[in-house]
């Protein structure tokens, strides 16, 4: 088939140091989806954005040629106006951040419609029926409604949708998704994936695909370019290079992707044993301050929670974004003051239980220092303006620790544990990469030997064969170390492997809870089915059941009659068997 | 519909600022110890003119000023009856200048609306220059665009007001024909409106609105630059020049609209710092403006002249913040004002 556009021999820099994209070429057919993988630093977001000449003003394009058929003009060479005149109209685009990427202050319809004023010289109101129409498409229930609202106005899901109409409504011959999934839960990510394809299918585009997912590929993609520190490592059709990778690298990112296991049989049940930390009738309601003509409103986050974490082993909580895990950890360390009710307790070893929201001041210290907490996002949990010395040994002079000198020791201690040299300790974190950077502040939590740690979302910012890392780092420290974890994730593939007990939770409460193995083995609630259902897996045999995750993820009130509740209504959890809790009706 | 609820509430609450800004002034003018008129009963004392001492105890007792502090305050404001029944702001009588020996209103008289105009224009001025410069400047940052624009600006920042007044009186005049201080020609000063005041009026203001405006305008432009330096990194920028907009179309639609934001926020903050940065420019570029009997009131303690000066700016200043908070409300759609988006 001819190719659509060709890439030739790309290479970009930046100032005099050797080039990030480094002679890259491939072409893309005509009505096929071309994916570009690679992990960040790889340089395929700046290959696929200089076909739109779209690159950051000290990005240079040294050589090279992309060419759009059928003329074969070279999109590199031709003016800034012909180049307008193609962006957005036979080429547009899809960005990472569906929060970001859309205008906060323009109205969605506006920002869309755009697109056909500028391209199609179209009136205001035949622009309007068009969006409406492609709103239809990309499956918002009320277009007309959407037409009106603001990006603010809707989760990311739905900002993603719109981004994907706002791309579609000129109808484009190709469509650039750069990352387009990779900040949605697994659940959307699957619905958007599936949105695009179908799109493709009606419209007969091209699509590129730029993802660090070996899973979103497996289900997306006709070609792959697997792309490493600028070159092309391998490129080939997607079947072949999924299931006979010929290079090294490639066979790295397979191995790397995490996989929800398939499980022969369920786990045992094990006997309630020595817990560390227990969640009672936790409940935690958010108030809405009156004020102006302001009524208060109050917004419950979690409830009905009951967890208790074995001591040595790992909790992991489970949910989409808004799902109130982020609240039970924030409350399990004691950051967060639940309602009244609730209890949370924490046992340290061979002392009393400590009621973690009713402590004394020096019990709350002493607490402190038993529980620690990774975040998220390793860019800004470091702070830019300390050293790495200063920020593991602030932790040591808070609680009066040591010398100098025995801090200095402990932290160098610290970086060793977690594969980093005591040199570093002079660096400033910007001098990090992402792994690296995670590495540090699981080093950090570790500096006042904790028994707890609270890992919320720790690898999710990370490239997959760096999130294989930490998650071996994380398992290694914690047997070392006899460590507990509570593990707050929305990935079930990573859950799978670290954590002995799985809680999931939708809407506030937990939906079902067991060991990973049963959990695999027999989910029974539709969400954990979606969940599970939803998880892109490189092997293109099994590409992702989108009934069945449409199915789960829906609204609480849309599930089958024995799991079915709307708002504050919902069944208890019931143990359906040994070790197995499904909240539903009996 | 809503917005006019908020409006309503946004006035509310100004009446209330207002009410408790004027407790503030009254005490703040206060502190000093003494007023004007025990001052001068007894300069009068030390020089033996007895019969000026009984007309300031007359005047004393006329404006309350021997009963206590709080009473005063009442009576000032026009909450309670004084000696000559209700007659304080509210009823819109605004006291006896001791300095002047006239009313207070006749002393500040067409002083008032000159102030506002010359403010007015100041800052229709510094928008005016701002807007431009600052989104040029970091449309083209680190270009000779932006460098100049920051040398111009920052000349503007750094020049004393009323050094940079006299020169442009002098340049002005010389190759301009521009007249020399002033708000209008003397031969207009009592007369009714009519089209060749507003003409000369217009004129004599050209050089106050550039003197006083220039170091705001470079501020704001300095401010607006590093706004729009920020939005300019932002992701919708990438996806509105992704859709093939021309650049200066996609500057003004996305990232300006998000940097106006403080730009508008500015206007309240902006009316407050004129008037008071102005008192100097006005006593030296003679304009009749309310600055330099602000100046003599404080200087001499006359309590209601001062109050009052003191009032008219914090109400400007009110009026301000309300017009950018309104103006926000209109502009920026995730301000819910009234309830909350759930």
């Amino acid at each position: 088939m001819a190719p659509l556009i060709s890439v030739e021999d790309l290479t970009i820099g930046f100032g005099a140091s050797a080039p990030v994209v480094d002679g890259v070429s491939f072409e893309i057919p005509e009505g096929r989806t071309l994916a570009l993988v690679g992990e960040s630093g790889s340089g395929k977001t700046l290959t696929c954005r200089s076909i739109l000449r779209i690159l950051p003003g000290a990005a240079q394009l040294r050589s090279g040629k992309v060419l759009l058929a059928p003329e074969n003009k070279d999109l590199l060479k031709i003016s800034d106006r012909d180049i307008r005149d193609i962006r957005g109209n036979l080429i547009s685009m899809i960005f990472q951040e569906p929060m970001r990427s859309l205008s906060p202050l323009h109205g969605i319809g506006d920002q869309v419609s755009e697109v056909l004023c500028l391209h199609r010289d179209a009136g205001r109101r035949d622009a309007k029926r068009s969006v409406m129409d492609m709103f239809d498409r990309v499956g918002f229930a009320d277009p007309e409604r959407t037409y009106r609202s603001y990006p603010f106005e809707l989760s990311g899901g739905m900002r993603q949708r719109a981004m994907i109409a706002m791309a579609m409504v000129a109808r484009p011959r190709l469509l650039i998704a750069d990352e387009p999934t990779t900040a949605l839960d697994v659940t959307t990510q699957a619905q958007v994936l599936g949105l695009i394809k179908d799109l493709q299918r009606q419209t007969e585009m091209s699509v590129i695909l730029v993802t660090h997912d070996l899973g979103v590929v497996a289900n997306m993609a006709d070609d792959v370019v697997v792309m490493n520190r600028g070159r092309v490592m391998e490129a080939g059709p997607a079947a072949k290079v999924l299931s006979t990778p010929g290079h090294g690298y490639t066979r790295r990112l397979i191995a790397a992707a995490p996989l929800i296991p398939e499980v022969a049989k369920p786990a045992n049940a094990s006997g309630v044993a020595d817990p560390i930390l227990e969640m009672k009738s936790l409940r935690k309601t958010y108030k809405l301050r009156a004020g102006g003509w302001r009524k208060a409103t109050s917004v419950t986050a979690c409830r009905d929670i009951n967890l208790s974490l074995v001591r040595g082993q790992t909790l992991a909580i489970v949910g989409e974004s808004g799902s109130g895990k982020s609240t039970c950890a924030r409350i399990a360390l004691g950051a967060e003051v639940p309602d009244e009710g609730s209890e949370v307790w924490f046992h340290g070893k061979g002392a009393d239980p400590l009621p973690v929201h009713d402590l004394a001041r020096t019990e709350r210290l002493r607490f402190q220092r038993q529980a620690q907490m990774v975040f998220q996002d390793p860019y800004s949990s470091l702070s830019p303006r300390m050293r790495i010395g200063a920020t593991l040994t602030e932790p040591l002079e808070i609680h009066g620790i040591g010398d100098k000198q025995t801090r200095k020791e402990i932290a160098a201690e610290r970086l060793k544990w977690v594969g980093l040299h005591k040199d570093m300790l002079s660096r400033y974190p910007h001098a990090f990469s992402g792994g690296q950077r995670q590495r540090l502040s699981i080093a950090r939590a570790l500096t006042l030997d904790p028994q707890l740690l609270i890992c919320d979302e720790p690898t999710s910012a990370l490239d997959v064969s760096v999130q294989d890392q930490i998650l071996d780092l994380l398992e290694g420290i914690r047997d070392r170390m006899g460590l507990s974890y509570l593990f707050i994730s929305h990935d079930l593939a990573v859950v799978s492997r670290i954590a002995d007990e799985v809680a999931v939770m939708r809407q506030g409460v937990i939906v079902e809870q067991a060991p990973p193995d049963t959990l695999f083995y027999d989910p029974q609630h539709p969400y954990t089915k979606a969940l599970i259902a939803a998880q892109p897996e490189p092997d293109i045999a099994r590409p992702i059941d989108l009934a069945l995750v449409a199915q789960g993820a829906g609204a609480p009130s849309s599930w089958p009659e024995m799991f079915r509740f709307d708002g504050q209504s919902a069944p208890d959890l019931r143990e359906t068997s040994p070790g197995h809790k499904v909240r539903c009706h009996a | 519909m809503i917005f006019l609820r908020y409006a309503v509430y946004r006035l509310l609450t100004m009446v209330m600022t207002l009410w408790v800004v004027s407790i503030l002034i009254f005490v703040i003018i206060n502190l000093p110890p003494g007023d004007y008129l025990s001052n001068q009963i007894a300069e009068l004392r030390a020089t033996g003119q007895a019969e000026g001492v009984a007309k300031a105890e007359f005047l004393r007792k006329e404006y309350a000023l021997d009963k206590p502090l709080w009473q005063q305050y009442l009576i000032w404001v026009g909450f309670v009856p004084g000696p000559q029944g209700y007659s304080g702001l509210i009823q819109g009588d605004f006291g006896w200048s001791f300095e002047f020996d006239r009313p207070v209103s006749e002393v500040v008289g067409d002083a008032l609306w000159l102030t506002v105009l010359v403010n007015v224009s100041a800052v229709l001025f510094v928008y005016i220059v701002a807007l431009p410069l600052g989104v040029l400047a970091a449309a083209r940052s680190k270009t000779w665009v932006d460098y100049s624009a920051a040398f111009v600006g920052y000349l503007g920042l750094a020049t004393p007001n009323f050094l940079l007044a006299l020169i442009l009186f002098y340049y002005g005049n010389k190759y301009l024909g521009l007249p020399i201080g002033g708000m209008m020609d003397p031969s207009f000063e009592g007369q009714p409106m009519s089209w060749a005041k507003v003409q000369s009026v217009l004129l004599h203001l050209i050089v106050p609105t550039f003197v006083i405006g220039t170091s705001g305008a470079a501020a704001m432009m300095q401010r607006l630059r590093a706004n729009m330096l920020d939005e300019l990194s932002k992701p919708y920028v990438e996806t509105a020049t992704a859709k093939g907009l021309p650049p200066a179309r996609m500057l003004t639609k996305y990232p300006l609209r998000m940097a106006f934001n403080p730009f508008v926020a500015d206007i309240g903050n902006l009316l407050p710092a004129m008037v008071s940065g102005s008192v100097l420019v006005s006593v030296v570029l003679g304009l009749q403006t309310i600055g330099p009997s602000l100046l003599t009131a404080l200087k001499s303690q006359d309590q209601f002249l001062a109050g009052f000066v003191l009032m008219f700016v914090a109400l400007l200043t009110l009026i301000g913040t309300m017009i950018s908070d309104l103006l926000l409300v209109l502009l920026d759609p995730r301000i819910k004002y009234g309830e909350r988006a759930r």
